[in-house]
């Protein structure tokens, strides 16, 4: 007590030490938060950046997609190459030989051109397909037999590259695919506004084809639609049913638990190997036909139960206990509890699960190729068991095609598949805001 | 002082109070002082003990609960209470560990006895809750939900009768005859409760269990559910578990103080407020613990 004056000099109060702690530290701290913010905006500027990357190559080489070059050509519906002997009966006019009435209209338009090789290579401007459509035309009205129109044909793929730019014509002849002399003819027919790009409606029409101009995408498109519509019908119902199952009503012991595991696991199978059993199943065992929309659902809705299951299963944890408490005090069963209280309050979940598993069933492929979707297949879908093929299915196919005008398809389909994707999306969200507002 | 004063009360009873009466032993060998039976009871139960799996919740309790009555439970957190409570309509039938032994009867028939129907109990014995739990759905829905599940109503008239007759003795009518479709879950908290209160006094039935009603609400809200449940008391008998003593006092008739799953002290309310003849009532009810 002799040197009252040191003790208050060197002794610190808690509360100073405190302060003077913290304001030591601050810097660091605030410097650790701007790193990890840092760190966030950079992930979120990579997974962005991505994205844009995929878009916009997507878009470019996919963009073309919609228009499509037609020739104008003036049609006469010869008598006597349809119908010689003048009976009007469709069996004789669709076996005539329509892409002599094409060839004819292209003679009249060039009537300069003479010998086999040059008029070989003349027909060669109009695409093989175009006589299906006149076809088509005349059986849809034959009264046409007899007549002449101007009309729009497609043309081939190599003067559709042409006029979107994709064949350079600086190139030497013999690498360009293209001659010098069809150019000269290509080149009058623009200046004659007989040869023009319009909108490509038959790429959202028709189904595939071994000519490109001629491929649309309607055909997997369809293929699509009914397979997912089978993958609905089923995993909804099922999933939520199972779910329930296991959330309400199942005692907790080793075999729910094994039955839990599984699923999880199920979850995490490559698809293919869904595809191997939908193979030995559904085709083998059942004798389900292959390439079809009805097998193609099932061995999606093997695959997308576990999803639905767990998503399910979580929504349904998630309804506050209170509500069913409330529900069991005032005397409902355990079924009405669940069908009155808890089921509406889980749907939006559910259904978000649900969504979830019909965007991976809508893009997944592998399981696909095993049953048989891979085939190469024209007509259009109409039923569950017409051969058919489905969106990234078709995009595969494209993406393997050699000529050069399928790589601008395999970007439209994978457009149209990313549509397809997006009005999915949507009207999950519009359901889900719909169920959410009537409580 | 976790676990031996119950263990003191099981050995000797000697932790009276000073100048209490000596603990007084029921024919079936009860540890509980204080009168367990009524002349006109609506429940009888008789050596309830509730297991979450080893643990015991409570330990041979025996109440009567008596018509036209409030009866107020109170005890420190944790003593079982509320596990009662929820034995009365078999709630505790949704808790998979939760096993119950002894007897209770509504009316002369046992509750637990299988061929009970648990859907009809519920219905007899309504229940209401700690935080008020109105179902996401319009206040009219809210009322009309037991009568329609039950089909205690014939047409929309009759239905459209009880929810406003409901509501009425629920004090609430006045405050949402105007907006009878919107979501219960918009209202205030001491209406949402009053809600729930229509909501079960709307299916007529016999006892109305109380699970600290009011624990969620302000002074003023807690008033006039008070107020309420004397109302209410004309028609039904009425078990409300409660922290708050004044609140006890305020509205039973009858009190029963449980302590780590034994029913210490059952009697009038005064008397438990008054006169405690356990140490364990009267330590509680002083503030000495709890």
């Amino acid at each position: 007590m002799s040197e009252p004056t040191l003790t208050p000099a060197t002794a610190e109060t808690p509360a100073q030490r405190t302060r003077r702690l913290v304001e030591k530290s601050l810097r660091r701290r605030y410097r650790a938060e701007r790193r990890f913010r840092v760190y966030g905006i950079v992930a979120v500027a990579l997974g962005l950046g991505f994205v844009a990357f995929l878009f916009s190559s997507i878009i470019s080489t996919g963009w073309t997609v919609f228009q499509q070059s037609y020739l104008k050509l003036e049609i006469d519906y010869a008598p006597d190459v349809l119908d010689p002997d003048g009976s009007r009966d469709p069996e004789v006019i669709g076996s005539a030989d329509f892409s002599a009435l094409i060839k004819a209209a292209l003679r009249k338009q060039f009537p300069d051109v003479e010998g086999r090789s040059d008029l070989r290579t003349l027909y060669k401007l109009a695409s093989e397909g175009g006589q299906f459509d006149l076809r088509q035309r005349v059986l849809d009205d034959p009264r046409r037999v007899g007549s002449q129109e101007s009309l729009w044909v497609l043309a081939d793929d190599r003067v559709d590259l042409l006029m979107k730019g994709e064949i350079e014509r600086g190139l030497p002849e013999d690498v360009r695919g293209i001659s010098d002399q069809e150019l000269a003819w290509i080149d009058r027919l623009v200046a004659d506004g007989r040869l023009e790009k319009r909108f490509n409606r038959s790429f959202f029409t028709r189904g595939d084809s071994r000519e490109p101009e001629q491929a649309g995408v309607w055909g997997a498109v369809s293929g699509s639609i009914l397979t997912l519509f089978v993958t609905l019908l089923l995993a909804f119902p099922i999933g939520v049913a199972a779910a329930i199952y296991l959330e309400e009503f199942a005692p907790q012991n080793r075999f729910t638990d094994l039955i839990e595991v599984n699923i999880n696991n199920l979850a995490a199978v490559p698809s293919i190997v869904f595809g191997l059993l939908g193979l030995a199943v559904f085709i083998q065992l059942f004798g389900l036909p292959r390439s079809a929309p009805l097998v193609g659902g099932l061995v999606l809705t093997l695959m997308t139960l576990p999803t639905i299951i767990i998503a399910s299963r979580a929504a349904l944890k998630g309804v506050p206990p209170s509500i069913r408490e409330a529900a069991l005090g005032m005397g409902a069963s355990q079924v009405q509890m669940i069908a009155h209280h808890v089921l509406p309050l889980a749907m939006p979940g559910m259904l978000t699960g649900a969504i979830i598993g019909m965007a991976r069933a809508l893009g997944e492929s592998a399981p696909l190729l095993m049953i048989g979707m891979v085939a190469f297949i024209v007509d259009i879908p109409h039923g569950l068991t017409d051969p058919a093929t489905v969106l990234p299915v078709q995009v595969y196919l494209w993406a393997d095609s050699p000529e050069r005008a399928f790589l601008e398809r395999t970007s439209g389909a994978i457009l149209v598949l990313l549509g397809f994707l997006l009005i999915m999306n949507a009207t999950a969200v519009v359901l889900r805001q719909k169920f959410e507002r009537r409580w | 002082m976790a676990t031996e004063p119950t263990e003191m009360v099981q050995r000797t009873g000697a932790t009276l109070g000073p100048g209490s009466a000596p603990p007084e032993r029921t024919a079936q060998g009860q540890r509980t002082v204080g009168e367990i039976t009524v002349s006109n009871p609506v429940i009888v139960c008789r050596n309830v003990n509730v297991h979450y799996g080893d643990k015991q919740a409570i330990r041979d309790v025996s109440l009567d609960i008596a018509h036209n009555e409030v009866i107020a439970m109170i005890g420190p957190s944790g003593c079982g209470k509320s596990t009662f409570l929820r034995c009365l309509n078999r709630l505790n039938d949704t808790i998979p560990t939760a096993k119950v032994t002894g007897s209770i009867t509504l009316d002369g028939v046992d509750v637990y006895d299988r061929k009970q129907d648990v859907v009809q109990l519920r219905a007899r014995v309504g229940m209401v809750f700690q935080k008020p739990n109105p179902f996401p759905k319009s206040v009219y829905e809210n009322v009309a939900y037991g009568p329609r599940i039950h089909g205690l109503a014939g047409d929309r008239t009759e239905l459209d009768e009880i929810v406003q007759t409901s509501l009425m003795r629920a004090g609430l009518w006045e405050e949402v005859k105007d907006r009878l479709d919107q979501p219960g879950t918009a209202l205030s908290g001491g209406q949402q409760q009053r809600l729930c209160i229509a909501r079960t006094i709307a299916v007529s039935p016999e006892v109305i269990l109380m699970d600290e009603p009011c624990s969620a609400l302000d002074p003023i809200a807690t008033a006039r559910i008070e107020d309420l449940i004397d109302e209410l008391r004309q028609n039904y008998a009425i078990c409300i578990v409660t922290h708050s003593m004044q609140q006890a006092a305020r509205v039973s008739q009858r009190t029963a103080y449980f302590h780590l799953g034994d029913l210490i002290e059952v009697g009038s309310t005064d008397q438990i407020f008054t006169n405690p003849r356990h140490k364990l009532t009267e330590d509680y009810i002083t503030g000495r613990f709890g």
